[in-house]
């Protein structure tokens, strides 16, 4: 389900953390929902909550706990974001949240490709400028980033403009809130005349 | 002469309803899609909302495993007292495979398992073939030969509903492990050295395929231990071409083609190795002989040493690097440069995706065989699948565990998430054959040493971290 996004203002909540798994962005005991609601509460619950659990004490120094970042709606996280499980449950928790978009020096493919199907727009970004981004956060907790996404370019604190890279298609999907399965049902023709052409062995029904 | 391929772009090119364009990506037709209770419930709830029906229930298979209970004495209305949240998923993944008409192994059912145990099991993965599911360990099917991968709930409803995916082509990276494995060294040591070289995003926006002697020598479930873990080094899915070793794995298997199909296919998948001068994306060559059983000291599957080494000294770690490593030492309680091998444990978890095959089990039993459990230590012995479960009770497995004074439950992905009520305690430290050491993976505040069955059941008899070799000997 893709919602619009066109350019976005925001300030940052800093992790600065390489491999953040998805089993710390939504543990496992929060996948047995079958919507998408709760989720939010469950967000790095293990990191965010003593012993884990919403309903105890919040560990104060916890990025999401700290006064000056509760504004913030772009996570600024280290290294390779995302990995391990496949659970779209993740990007589900951190949009739930309020998070537009996350910035990181790379991303875990399947992460990737589920943030983008909701929404969440994921900014790869250089060393430098992941640098640059967490001192000027570590400095001023206020400093704001523009994300534009038509003009692919995240707008620094200092003023200075840097480009990404981003899937085209998702992209467009993003910008004009294309539906990414109604895009393929439109190929039903291609898919039907492959499926004459390409006869399985397999049927599933017959063990 | 057409140009020299790889074995994934022979599977890639069979597969594309319309191939990448600029802008665009591919649409990628899919052989086999597996479904389970966690992924699923919202992509068909979005099925329903759009009026859209599952456009191939004859290509999808579904089974119980994630959240279902491995303690023998848990029934369904039990379930719903222990655990109402798992037990309605279970109940709504059963109401909707039955109104799409998807064959779903539900509890009790015989044919039931771990979704990445029962696909080659039941020969429903084959060579050549797309097989995707909601869980990143699809992977594992990449063993016989099948592109395989990980998907999200989003593209599940994409698969369910078209029977299609869009995808943009990743890139090939071989990796070439030379050489005869040592006594004591198996499949999972090799996965876990590779990804302790690699890094756990070493392989992101690649396919992996595994080549060389070391991997030509395994079974067809050594190959599987390999593939599955290939999510753990950052790629999607990776590929072992197929051979004689997978043909006969699969000869006679329920899916399987039988008859003069099976000779038709054979000759087709006997086209689908790698090319001679196929050029991969990136190569890496690993030294098989010179590998040794292998034990994460951290929280990724990366963070591995040699059972017999030292977990690295601060200087040796890249200072970039420092802070999450500290953090995850600070999370085990363990210090620069301490050893493992020797350091008392509270669980032995044998089980998960990655290990619960019958070879997996026989490993195991093997070391345990006329052993017993170290006093006070709690080992779990969880069968890949019920067809596995049984078959191990009829050969007497089961019984050199239950003698052994280790727990034989019934089959599911129990411990390796933690998400049936089998977990650690906080603060316990577990030798577990699964694929994951993330903090809190196997119960909130739990500690995870990934390791072969080998290694395991090494340390379930002395109740420490343990080399098998010293066991052996």
């Amino acid at each position: 389900m893709s919602s619009r996004f066109d350019h976005f203002t925001g300030t940052l909540a800093p992790l600065p953390i390489q491999n953040v798994d998805t089993d710390q962005i939504i543990p496992a005991s929060y996948l047995k929902v079958t919507d998408r609601s709760g989720l939010a509460s469950g967000l790095f619950s293990r990191w965010r909550y003593r012993a884990g659990d919403p309903d105890g004490e919040e560990v104060p120094d916890f990025v999401l706990n700290r006064r000056e970042h509760q504004e913030a709606r772009i996570l600024l996280a280290g290294d390779n974001f995302g990995c391990g499980s496949s659970r779209e449950h993740a990007p589900w928790a951190l949009v739930g949240y309020g998070f537009r978009a996350v910035i990181s020096t790379s991303f875990a493919d399947i992460f990737h490709s589920n943030a983008l199907k909701n929404g969440l727009l994921v900014v790869t970004v250089t060393e430098e400028v992941s640098a640059s981004l967490f001192a000027a956060v570590s400095a001023d907790p206020a400093a704001e980033v523009t994300i534009d996404l038509e003009a692919q370019t995240l707008r620094l604190p200092d003023g200075s403009e840097t480009a990404f890279e981003v899937d085209p298609f998702a992209r467009r999907c993003l910008l004009d809130g294309t539906d990414q399965l109604g895009y393929l049902l439109q190929q039903a023709p291609a898919i039907e005349a492959f499926e004459a052409a390409h006869p399985s062995r397999l049927d599933t029904r017959s063990a | 002469m057409s140009r020299a391929r790889t074995l994934f772009e022979k599977i890639w090119r069979r597969h594309l309803v319309a191939g990448e364009e600029p802008g665009l990506p591919a649409t990628l037709f899919i052989d086999l899609h597996l479904v389970h209770e966690v992924t699923s419930p919202q992509a068909f709830t979005q099925l329903a909302e759009r009026g859209l029906t599952v456009r191939r229930p004859d290509l999808t298979l579904a089974t119980m495993d994630h959240s279902t209970p491995t303690d023998p004495s848990i029934d369904g209305a039990r379930l719903r007292v222990l655990d109402p949240e798992g037990s309605a998923q279970l109940d709504q993944l059963e109401a909707n495979c039955e109104r799409y008409g998807i064959p779903l192994y539900a509890m009790g059912d015989e044919r039931r398992g771990i979704v990445h145990v029962i696909g080659p099991e039941l020969g429903a993965t084959q060579p050549g073939m797309t097989v995707v599911c909601g869980d990143s360990h699809t992977s594992t099917h990449g063993a016989v030969g099948a592109l395989a991968f990980g998907i999200g709930t989003s593209e599940v409803g994409h698969v369910l509903a078209t029977q299609c995916l869009l995808q943009h082509r990743p890139k090939t990276y071989e990796v070439r492990v030379d050489g005869r494995l040592q006594e004591g060294v198996v499949a999972k040591d090799i996965i876990l050295a590779v990804i302790a070289r690699l890094g756990i995003g070493g392989g992101t926006g690649h396919v992996f395929e595994y080549t060389g002697e070391a991997i030509r020598a395994l079974d067809m479930e050594g190959r599987m231990t390999v593939c599955n873990m290939s999510i753990e080094g950052g790629a999607r899915a990776g590929l072992i071409a197929p051979d004689d070793v997978t043909f006969d794995y699969l000869e006679g298997r329920a899916m399987a083609p039988s008859g003069e199909a099976w000779e038709a296919a054979l000759e087709d998948w006997r086209s689908l190795p790698t090319d001679e001068g196929a050029i991969y994306d990136r190569t890496t060559t690993v030294d098989g002989s010179s590998l040794e059983p292998m034990v994460t000291y951290g929280t990724n599957p990366g963070m591995a040493i040699p059972i017999a080494g030292a977990i690295p000294e601060d200087a040796a770690v890249e200072p970039e690097k420092r802070a999450s490593f500290r953090k995850a030492l600070d999370y085990m309680a363990l210090e620069p440069g301490q050893q493992l091998e020797g350091k008392p444990i509270d669980v032995v978890f044998v089980g998960s995706c990655t290990n619960s095959r019958y070879s997996d089990l026989a490993a195991a039993a093997g070391v345990l065989r006329g052993r017993k459990v170290a006093d006070g230590l709690r080992v779990l012995v969880v069968p890949g699948s019920d067809a596995v479960k049984r078959q191990a009770e009829r050969d007497g497995l089961a019984q050199v565990f239950v003698e052994a004074g280790a727990e034989w439950r019934e089959a599911g992905c129990s411990m390796c998430l933690a998400m049936n009520g089998d977990q650690l305690a906080p603060g316990q430290y577990a030798v577990s054959t699964s694929n994951r050491n993330f903090e809190g993976r196997q119960g909130a505040g739990g500690r995870t040493f990934l390791a072969s069955p080998l290694t395991a059941a090494a340390s379930a008899i002395t109740g420490r971290v343990t080399d098998v070799r010293e066991v052996l000997s």
